[in-house]
């Protein structure tokens, strides 16, 4: 895995160091407005302030204690802070990943093409002034300067300081490997590349962006709960101020003060506090995975996703199909079959013929250094033939397609039996493909070549349909090819003999019946698909356009990526939802603390209503205050790391969250408010 | 838009007469051809035939003779043009005073009668016009009138409790006695009292 | 409480569960399938009335048609209204004589009728004329009551209807739901149960009042009127305006507890039926039921506070030598007692409908607390016919919304997502009640011109500023009666407060139903929580106690919550 994936600590000294200095410099009320929650805030505290100034000026008579006034006043200047706080935070580790992301985008040289024509000649020019459509000439040991897609030459290019995956890659132009990205490193060759993004567009760039908090922009679901948090807050700021002419009726002064820190304590504060660090963090999370989204939009539309459209090749299977068994036709000794199995495949490369070689070494202890094998004549596999094989001492041994075979052993004036027509069908009934191995004019049997499912990819599915997400597998195999290995993978659906057109009438299939659709893709062929797609998952190795139409691309290009997408998205979305949910529970107690702590003066038949039995009406306002600031502070940690996903379907997690954060929320701060009260008695505060 | 506004019009006017005319007119007409007595009232009678009032609106009921119905206040007591409650709450000074007015008064008309006093005997009805008492209420005052009746009491109980209703189907609202069949059933059975009772609190507002 | 009360209680709570899958598909027959379900007869009286109508039955309406017709018929009727009232001294039917009314009550009294509030600053028997009280009220009572509908039935098909966004934006003709809701439901409805009403003593005459002399000597006017009529459909329609100044306590409205029956039958009947008709207009009668099991706990809960209360005595009489066996008979009547008065009481505000059988003022702190509280909630315990449904579907959205992101999904509803112009329409739904009832409470609790109606003093006069506001933000009619709200401040003030109430949350009502019929339907999956089982249940019930709680029990504890730990002390004012 990739090596950043252990990074920044939760409160790592320096970026706590920083997010401190931060919190203040945030207090500037033109920053705050953006938040109209913390904005009533900042503004209480202000106003507070101002009277606590006054009250030490003018010492009027009639007002709450000084003290009080200063201390709630100083309360409500720290749930600013600590919301600040909490953003800066966010931004900060955001900011140590974007660091890291950047360190590749180190200032280089870069060879232009002069006129952007390949034979023009060569200028030397600063990456950064690199435009879209430049050519760019890479050597080895170069930096490549920036994204770019290869237009000539093949190279092998390290791209471990984006993936952390040191094997060196091959990229070449034409196909579905011409994407480079800047930063990375080309070990040998020389290529020309052009460059597809202008400075400070590039994807990382824009992911930076992103992270940093600075261009990140509110996706759909944080404006409509931004929208209801501002309509809460109108409806305490009404509740609240109307009650100071409620409660002259009952000829009951309120101190503007005891209003303010009712207000405070009632308005989302811990939500709304939290909300922008909890959308930095979810982005920072995903970044970690190496997945760079090109917005917030496209990450919780991830949290979304219905249907999961799988590469089988790649992403469910290993690439390449393997030799399972040999299948000898009767009167055929296994060895026999397996010997020539495995001369027939010694000089193929292809993991296709070294599986072959391995199975007949292991399993039958056939020799891989076979006399006189080395001198033989490889012939090998062409289209029209469709089999390859070894021609030495006499012998012709081929391997191929079972038809092929059958064809050539009967122009050697073989015949074919009738049991290897049957021996092939069952082959394919299980999903595997048939390879029949001939001696000269005599069929031997049938090789059993079968896709191998990745290990552990069962259980992602199981987790995937425990979320309630259908998984579809694509595949250019036949449709009994496709299902046995679809039963095996454990997914839910398959599309067999997949073209570009299928697949993309598939997503739009899907989406008609309302449905959400993600999937990955590398390919050019590809790209429109992606685009079609809700979450279109790029990967960093495929063409530029598959990156271009995509809305994310994994740096690691690992399709099984997916699942850790969607769930990053489902628990960025939960985590504002559970927080939303304890903030407004929490303001059943805090009418209890401070209620009857303003009322008490005027109607002392109220006490009861005290169900906490706070030390005074000033303590039980301040310790109000204190909790509500506090919490913020508390919560930070699951902002940030977002709330524990667990597959579970949707009733189940409802109900696990309403316990935790409803009833809990209820009930959590009945105990905190309680616990502030005693510790300010205890330090005779109070 | 004035297309819709014209529509508008002709729908105010077509659903106010069909609803506003036609229906109160149809089911006026109805009820007169089903239920004519119920409809004008259910006006009770007395011996000589007069209306007496409605079986279903209570009166001022002052003398001793009489049962007596609910403090109202309705007007003056029992003012069908002016229906209503006291709207007192219950931690209202007036509420608490009225009260302990009347049951000083119950208690001076009433020495006979065993303590405590039911207590819709001294808080007002919702519409000021209850027709009827809880059937405790009325046979509390029955030595009153049997004393002042000049009968036994025995019965002047029977009276009550043979005028007593039971919930209704069993099991909706509370028992009760209708003031005014009573008096009209006493008056029958043992003649209409002289009107120089004493006069003991009259409205009972 | 005795056991015969809750007797009474679960006999009337198992007729609305009877009545209402029965009720539920008629309606739908009524308003979704476009059939004649009254016979040929009807159809074509229905078809003659479009003609009279002008308007083409066929033709369906975007939500802003649909509100633009709804908004500019209404404002006919306030008109229409007030000319009648100002003009009745002219007008016929008129056999008391009584003048013209004045202006400021006047423009109340239309405004409350239209917006199916029903509140009365006057009082019917001294004021009003019969032709006022027939065609002037009682014509609002039914329009009102088929408006209400009509908007709930869009906002149903917003949810349910499912052609996405390729398919049509409109919603149904709000002329055709008019019609048909007062020909097929309300009409019939009424006029048998009027009859049945009279057959037990409630009168219908167009007679002058009868002066008699009583058994006493004295000299008795008795009132008389088409009662019945207007009795019916206040109750069906959820309206509440009493053709008496006692409403529903008079004995010539309700003048038995069976009739008292009928009347807390049909206030439930409709708004129960519409839970039904919405959970076959969304293929699921599941999402019907499950709104039905919320308003259920919230109407019990509120009942078992309010029964306990009342049952209990009043705490004036504390120390007098008085047997309080009856529990608070103050403002109640004999013949219904405690138990039929707090299921009264409770339905009338759970219900937006008002109408009162016994004096809310007087009862005590936390039994008048329930009602306040009720219509506070936005009164979508069953509600107001049509307002309950679309009350309780703004609070599914956001109920929805809290889930929707708990589970880590786009919140969505039958199948449509909850985006964020959605939520900014509820929440304007929402905040319209803080705004006016608080904000006029806040002032009318430190002006002259409040202050000086109220009938109470202390703790409790707030509770009846408070009450007037909420029952007139609430749409729901019943009041802390002792307030003399017949003054230009409070006549103006609650006129206002109506309107406002009524139609500033149709507007986002209708609103999220033009957003939501256009949707993409998202198919449902394992990750969609349900919203047809009882964790969303309750889920609803807690967003609607909190979001009321929340607002209103800073207010609430300066008004009843201090009154009542008050009273516990015995103390007066």
């Amino acid at each position: 895995m990739s090596s950043k994936a252990q990074t920044v600590s939760l409160f790592d000294r320096d970026i706590t160091r920083r997010a401190i200095g931060e919190s203040f410099r945030k207090l500037s009320p033109r920053m705050v407005a953006k938040n109209p929650v913390m904005f009533v805030v900042e503004v209480g505290s202000a106003l507070t302030t101002v009277l606590f100034l006054r009250d030490i000026l003018l010492h009027p008579a009639g007002h709450a204690p000084i003290w009080f006034t200063g201390a709630v006043s100083l309360w409500l200047w720290f749930t600013v802070l600590f919301a600040n706080f909490a953003e800066a935070v966010a931004e900060g580790r955001g900011k140590a990943q974007a660091e890291t992301l950047r360190k590749m985008r180190k200032e280089t040289l870069a060879r232009r093409l002069v006129g952007g024509k390949l034979e023009g000649k060569e200028e030397e020019i600063p990456s950064s002034s690199l435009r879209k459509g430049d050519l760019v000439v890479v050597e080895a040991n170069q930096l490549v300067p920036g994204d770019g897609e290869i237009i000539e030459g093949i190279a092998s290019v390290d791209e471990s300081a984006i993936t952390g995956e040191s094997a060196p890659v091959i990229r070449e132009s034409g196909g579905d490997r011409s994407a480079v990205t800047g930063g990375t490193k080309v070990l040998s060759d020389r290529i020309v590349i052009r460059i597809v993004s202008d400075p400070g567009e590039s994807f990382l760039d824009r992911m930076i962006a992103l992270v940093e908090g600075a261009a990140r922009q509110k996706t759909p679901n944080e404006i409509a709960l931004h929208i209801l948090l501002v309509g809460l807050t109108i409806v305490f700021l009404l509740a609240c101020v109307t009650l100071i002419p409620l409660a002259k009726y009952s000829s009951l002064t309120l101190s503007v003060t005891a209003i303010v820190a009712l207000l405070v304590c009632l308005i989302p504060t811990t939500i709304g506090g939290l909300l922008s660090a909890i959308g930095i963090a979810g982005m920072d999370r995903l970044l970690k995975k190496n997945v760079i989204a090109t917005s917030g939009r496209a990450v919780e539309a991830a949290g979304d996703v219905d249907t999961l459209l799988l590469d089988k090749t790649g992403t469910i299977t290993h690439g390449n199909r393997m030799a399972s068994e040999f299948l000898p036709l009767p009167e055929v000794r296994i060895e026999m079959l397996a010997e020539a199995a495995l001369l027939a495949s010694l000089a193929d490369e292809t993991p296709e013929g070294r599986s072959i070689v391995l199975l007949a070494n292991e399993k039958y202890a056939i020799p891989a250094n076979a006399p006189g094998a080395s001198t033989g004549t490889f012939v090998p596999f062409t289209a029209q033939t469709r089999m390859s094989g070894l021609d030495f001492g006499g012998r012709s041994i081929r391997k191929g397609a079972v038809d092929s075979i059958g064809k050539y052993v009967i122009a050697l004036g073989g015949r074919v039996p009738a049991e290897l027509g049957e021996l092939a069908a069952r082959i394919g009934d299980s999903g595997g493909t048939p390879l029949a191995v001939a001696d000269g004019s005599r069929v031997l049997g049938i090789i059993h070549l079968k896709d191998v499912v990745k290990a552990g990819i069962r259980e992602r599915f199981k987790r995937f349909h425990a979320m309630g997400i259908r998984t579809v597998m694509i595949t250019g195999d036949n449709p009994r090819t496709a299902a046995a290995i679809a039963r095996e993978a454990g997914v839910d659906d398959f599309l067999a003999e997949a073209t570009p057109e299928a697949k993309m009438r598939l997503i739009k299939d899907e989406q008609a019946k309302g449905k959400l659709v993600a999937m990955t893709g590398d390919g050019t062929n590809d790209a429109p698909a992606l685009a079609q797609a809700d979450v279109g998952v790029a990967m960093n190795s495929g063409t530029q356009a598959a990156k271009e139409a995509g809305n994310m691309v994994d740096l690691d290009s690992n399709p099984t990526k997916l699942l850790e997408i969607v769930e990053v998205g489902k628990q960025l979305l939960m985590t504002r939802g559970t927080l939303t949910t304890f903030s407004i529970a929490n303001d059943v107690a805090k009418y209890f603390a401070i209620l009857p702590a303003m009322f008490v003066p005027v109607f002392p038949e109220i006490a009861p209503l005290n169900v906490m039995h706070l030390a005074s009406p000033y303590s039980a306002i301040l310790s109000a205050v204190v909790f509500n600031a506090l919490i913020i502070v508390l919560l930070i940690p699951l902002a940030l790391k977002g709330v524990r996903y667990r597959p579970l379907g949707a009733a189940a997690i409802l109900r696990r969250s309403l316990l935790i954060y409803g009833v809990g929320g209820v009930v959590a701060p009945f105990v905190g408010i309680k616990l502030v009260d005693l510790a300010l008695e205890a330090l005779h505060l109070v | 838009m004035r297309k819709e506004l014209l529509i508008a019009l002709r729908a105010t006017v077509v659903t106010l007469l069909l609803t506003g005319l036609l229906y109160p007119l149809a089911t006026t007409g109805a009820a007169e051809l089903l239920f004519s007595e119920r409809a004008n009232g259910s006006l009770a009678r007395g011996d000589t035939g007069q209306v007496v009032g409605s079986e279903l609106i209570g009166q001022v009921f002052a003398t001793p003779p009489y049962l007596q119905g609910r403090p109202s206040a309705a007007g003056n007591g029992y003012d069908p043009t002016a229906s209503s409650g006291s709207n007192l709450g219950p931690t209202s000074k007036k509420l608490r005073d009225r009260a302990i007015a009347d049951v000083a008064r119950l208690r001076k008309e009433n020495p006979d009668a065993p303590m405590p006093i039911p207590d819709d005997l001294v808080t007002a009805s919702a519409s000021g016009l209850d027709p009827e008492l809880s059937p405790e209420a009325a046979l509390w005052q029955a030595p009153r009138i049997a004393r002042a009746r000049g009968v036994a009491e025995d019965r002047i109980r029977a009276v009550i409790e043979n005028r007593t209703e039971a919930r209704d189907l069993g099991f909706l609202g509370e028992p009760r006695v209708n003031v005014l069949e009573v008096n009209l059933t006493l008056d029958q059975q043992f003649g209409k009292p002289h009107p120089a009772g004493p006069t003991a609190a009259a409205g009972t507002r | 409480m005795t056991l015969v009360g809750w007797v009474q209680v679960l006999v009337f709570f198992a007729l609305i569960v009877a009545v209402t899958k029965p009720l539920g598909v008629f309606m739908h027959r009524v308003f979704e399938t476009g059939e004649a379900p009254l016979g040929r007869f009807l159809g074509r009286i229905e078809n003659s009335i479009y003609k009279l109508f002008g308007v083409d039955p066929k033709r369906e309406q975007d939500w802003k048609e649909y509100c633009f017709a709804l908004l500019a018929f209404s404002a006919l009727g306030v008109l229409v209204t007030y000319g009648i009232e100002r003009l009745q001294g002219h007008l016929p039917f008129n056999p008391q004589h009584f003048p013209g009314v004045p202006q400021e009550l006047a423009f109340n009294t239309a405004g409350s009728f239209v917006t199916n509030t029903n509140w009365q600053s006057y009082s019917g028997e001294s004021t009003m004329s019969y032709l006022t009280q027939m065609a002037g009220l009682a014509w609002h009572n039914f329009t009102s009551a088929a408006s209400g509908i009509a908007v709930a039935l869009c906002l149903a098909r917003g949810f349910t209807r499912r052609g996405g966004p390729a398919g049509p934006k409109t919603l149904g003709n709000f002329w055709v739901d008019l019609n048909r809701s007062i020909l097929y439901v309300l009409l019939p409805l009424s006029f048998l149960f009027a009859l049945v009403l009279v057959s037990q003593g409630v009168i219908q005459n167009l007679k002058p009042y009868l002066d008699v002399t009583t058994l006493e000597g004295a000299k008795q006017t008795l009132t008389l009127g088409p009662v019945a009529s207007q009795e019916a459909i206040k109750q069906l329609g959820t309206n509440g305006g009493g053709f008496f100044n006692a409403n529903a306590a008079h004995p010539f409205e309700n003048p038995t507890p069976f009739t008292n029956l009928i009347s807390l039958f049909l206030i439930f009947a409709i708004p129960a039926g519409l839970t039904y008709t919405y959970g076959r207009m969304a293929k699921d009668s599941k999402q019907g039921w499950i709104l039905f099991a919320a308003m259920s706990f919230l109407f019990f809960a509120g009942l078992v506070v309010c029964y306990h209360a009342e049952a209990g005595g009043n705490s004036a009489f504390a120390g007098l030598p008085l047997q309080q066996t009856l529990g608070n008979m103050e403002g109640k009547e004999a013949r219904f007692g405690v138990a039929a008065s707090t299921l009264y009481a409770t339905v009338t505000t759970d219900a937006s409908c008002g109408a009162v059988n016994a004096m809310h003022d007087s009862f005590t702190a936390l039994g008048g607390l329930v009602p306040l509280v009720n219509i506070e909630l936005s009164e979508v315990v069953f509600g107001g016919v049509g307002a309950g449904l679309y009350g309780m579907l703004i609070f599914v959205v956001l109920s929805v919304f809290i889930a929707g992101l708990m589970v880590g999904r786009t919140p969505e509803y039958l199948g449509k997502k909850v985006e964020a112009k959605d939520i900014q329409l509820a929440t304007l739904y929402i905040l319209v009640f803080p705004i006016i009832i608080l904000g006029f409470a806040a002032w009318a609790a430190v002006s002259a011109m409040g202050v000086s109606s109220l009938n109470n003093n202390g703790a409790h006069g707030l509770s009846e500023i408070l009450y007037a506001f909420s029952s007139a933000a609430g749409n729901n009619g019943s009041a802390f009666a002792g307030l003399n709200a017949n003054t230009p401040f409070w006549n103006i003030a609650l006129g206002i407060s109506m309107l406002a109430g009524r139609f500033l949350m149709i507007v986002p009502a209708l609103g999220i139903a033009g957003a939501m019929v256009a949707k993409k339907v998202v198919a449902p999956s394992l990750g969609t929580f349900p919203t047809n089982g009882p964790l969303f249940a309750f889920l609803l019930v807690s967003v609607i106690l909190i979001v009321g709680a929340l607002t209103f029990f800073p207010a609430l504890s300066l008004g009843p919550i201090v009154d009542h730990f008050q009273s516990l002390q015995g103390k007066v004012f």
